[in-house]
């Protein structure tokens, strides 16, 4: 799983079914350290995440696992906000 | 499955229903030799593992879901043991 930073949503109205009811959110990978890690991906929202908010997603197929369809075209889900990220270094 | 330390844990209370009651740990790879690469991600934690342990980290979904003792759940790195050292030949 990855932490990421929530910094956009995503509208679309046309498409595959089995994603109608789901929020998609704009959600920039970060470090350990909360810096920027690679590019921002588009994420399925499980939690009611908001923009600016911390939070963590799952990527590749187990994904899909996260929603109640497990046979849907999804690659990055969040599956959790963060309350406080505790690192010594 | 891949070789990490454990750097510190994520506090969470509204996360997904398969990752309640689970300690979310921020671990981080290493090389062959040990040596921190600066690249980190979350992993459920299976071993009671703590921050400074080098641990052993499977990431595959199947597996993850046979060691959390549930079906299809939506996670995929799984800290799976707590590594006493490794040797490399050569």
């Amino acid at each position: 799983m990855h932490l990421c930073r929530v910094i956009g949503t995503v509208w679309a109205t046309r498409k595959v079914d089995t994603l109608h009811g789901y929020r998609m959110l704009v959600v920039q990978p970060l470090s350990h350290d909360l810096t920027e890690k690679g590019t921002p991906v588009v994420a399925v929202d499980t939690v009611s995440a908001a923009p600016g908010q911390l939070v963590y997603i799952v990527k590749s197929r187990e994904a899909a696992k996260a929603l109640d369809e497990p046979f849907n075209p999804v690659d990055a889900t969040i599956v959790g906000i963060v309350d406080e990220v505790r690192t010594s270094t | 499955m891949f070789i990490a330390r454990v750097i510190g844990e994520v506090v969470s209370t509204i996360k997904h229903d398969a990752l309640h009651g689970r300690k979310l740990l921020v671990i981080e790879k290493l090389t062959e030799g040990g040596d921190p690469t600066g690249d980190s991600q979350l992993a459920v934690d299976s071993v009671d593992a703590g921050e400074g342990d080098t641990v052993l980290v499977l990431d595959e979904g199947g597996s993850a879901g046979l060691v959390t003792e549930l079906d299809n759940p939506p996670i995929r790195t799984v800290i799976v043991g707590v590594i006493d050292s490794v040797d490399i030949e050569g």
